[in-house]
């Protein structure tokens, strides 16, 4: 009886990776880290991992959580309430249904469909931004952004690989 | 026939779930940008909720960046100890400097007090600071702003202006029990009152996400050369005057740009201002209209 409630606690608990690792890293985005002007081109690294999940692990990463992700990123960073929000519901909802495209495919092919979609994200979230503040918003910093996140990739979904093999199995 | 049945069953369910699927996703789209329209009309519960989360997550915050301030004190104190010997002769120069103007400015505030006691000058209500510590730099590409480790509990409210040493950093806009937002000056949707200190002009500071805040809505005939400062004009009543915001940088084809005094990607402490303004000095009923203003 024990062992059966330790092993289902065990598995319930290696299934909340993806989401752990979402929260972790909306908290770390936010750390006062000093770097001159470093804060305004950060990388969005949340979107790499509703990026990951949405393809190899949707049931561990519902739509619903990237919903409720984005909001917590929304109210931790200060952007409009919903903006993050959107976003990841939108490349959950897009990267999950061409989910057979993804499935065996070499990691260039992966980075390639992410450039896409990261680019897509970026577009959204500085129009969406714009069309809020009825202003004309600077587009580089979120092209500066969209570069990082670019490069950010490799190595995030290089470490949630091993996570995913050795975690979840 | 039972084979035939579950054939049926995927048939009919696997689209089903598809379109439920379909419908999750519009159905969340649609809140979030109901969530949008209702925070761009500032809802108070939805800042009241946005303060209580953070809030709940300030603690885990303070604990994962203490172990970054100290990797960051230890190099400071490293790079202090190579720099001694010419920092401690600049202090030097600098004191020697200092207390030359600490000469003159005493006796101004003389003559000014005596000056106001002949002219019977009405005195600005006395402004009470509290200290803060910056716990997050929660800014990001769309939005520049910051989290402070005091709310409302040590008495900042909304609106009060925030600063540093040097001069306005920005202004409070969410509060929670203990912590607070301060949207810096040069956020999208920072509109600050100022004047031109030399001219005496009045004009908006109006922040649009980049290192410098453009000054707008100058009178025409106003004429602004690089190096004007520029200060808080106290307008509405919420900001102090006089506190120094930045000095013009550039003046191009009708855009004026300021370069603020505070170097907003080191401010480590901050003092929240709770400035009386016109409702310490009026009767309620007279200062109520002012009281408005956001």
């Amino acid at each position: 009886m024990i062992v059966e409630f330790l092993q289902r606690l065990d598995r319930t608990a290696r299934n909340c990776t993806p989401i752990a690792l979402c929260v972790t890293l909306v908290l770390m985005s936010t750390l006062p880290l000093g770097l001159p002007g470093y804060w305004r081109i950060a990388p969005n690294l949340v979107l790499v991992v509703v990026f990951y999940w949405a393809i190899f692990r949707p049931d561990l990463l519902p739509l619903s959580v990237a919903f409720g992700i984005g909001l917590f990123q929304d109210v931790l960073a200060g952007t409009p309430l919903g903006l993050h929000a959107l976003i990841l519901v939108t490349v959950h909802h897009v990267v999950s249904n061409q989910q057979r495209f993804f499935i065996g495919k070499s990691f260039l092919v992966v980075w390639w469909a992410f450039t896409m979609i990261a680019a897509g994200a970026a577009a959204l979230m500085w129009l969406v931004t714009m069309g809020l503040a009825f202003t004309f918003v600077d587009p580089l910093p979120a092209v500066f952004q969209f570069f990082l996140t670019l490069g950010a990739c490799p190595v995030l979904v290089w470490f949630f690989a091993r996570l995913h093999q050795y975690i979840l199995r | 026939m039972a084979k035939q049945r579950t054939g049926t069953a995927t048939r009919i369910a696997v689209p089903l779930r598809a379109l439920a699927q379909r419908f999750a996703f519009f159905l969340l789209v649609l809140s979030a940008f109901a969530l949008m329209l209702l925070g761009k009309a500032e809802t108070v519960v939805i800042e009241r909720v946005r303060g209580g989360i953070v809030d709940v997550v300030s603690p885990l915050m303070h604990v994962a960046a203490e172990p970054l301030a100290a990797v960051s004190r230890g190099i400071e104190t490293l790079h202090d100890l190579f720099s001694l010997r010419e920092e401690n002769t600049r202090l030097r120069e600098q004191n020697a400097r200092l207390l030359e103007w600490q000469t003159i400015a005493l006796r101004l505030t003389h003559e000014n007090a005596h000056y106001r006691t002949l002219l019977e000058f009405v005195p600005d209500p006395n402004a009470t600071a509290i200290t803060a510590r910056i716990f997050a730099d929660s800014s990001g590409v769309f939005v520049h702003s910051m989290l402070i480790n005091a709310g409302s509990r040590d008495g900042v409210g909304r609106g009060q202006a925030v600063v540093t040493g040097a001069g306005l950093a920005g202004r409070i806009t969410t509060v929670g029990e203990r912590s607070a937002r301060v949207l810096l000056v040069t956020d999208l949707n920072s509109r600050i009152p100022v004047l031109v200190e030399s001219s005496r002009d009045n004009g908006i500071l109006a922040g649009d996400n980049t290192r410098d805040p453009r000054l707008v809505f100058l009178p025409q005939n106003s004429v602004v050369a690089p190096g004007d400062r520029i200060v808080t004009s106290g307008q509405g009543g919420v900001f102090p005057p006089g506190i120094p915001i930045g000095v013009v940088g550039s003046v191009g084809e009708g855009v004026i740009r300021v370069r603020p005094l505070v170097d907003l990607d080191r401010i480590e402490t901050v003092r929240v201002i709770n400035y009386p303004g016109i409702e310490g000095v009026l009767p309620a009923e007279r200062a109520a209209p002012a009281r408005k203003r956001p």
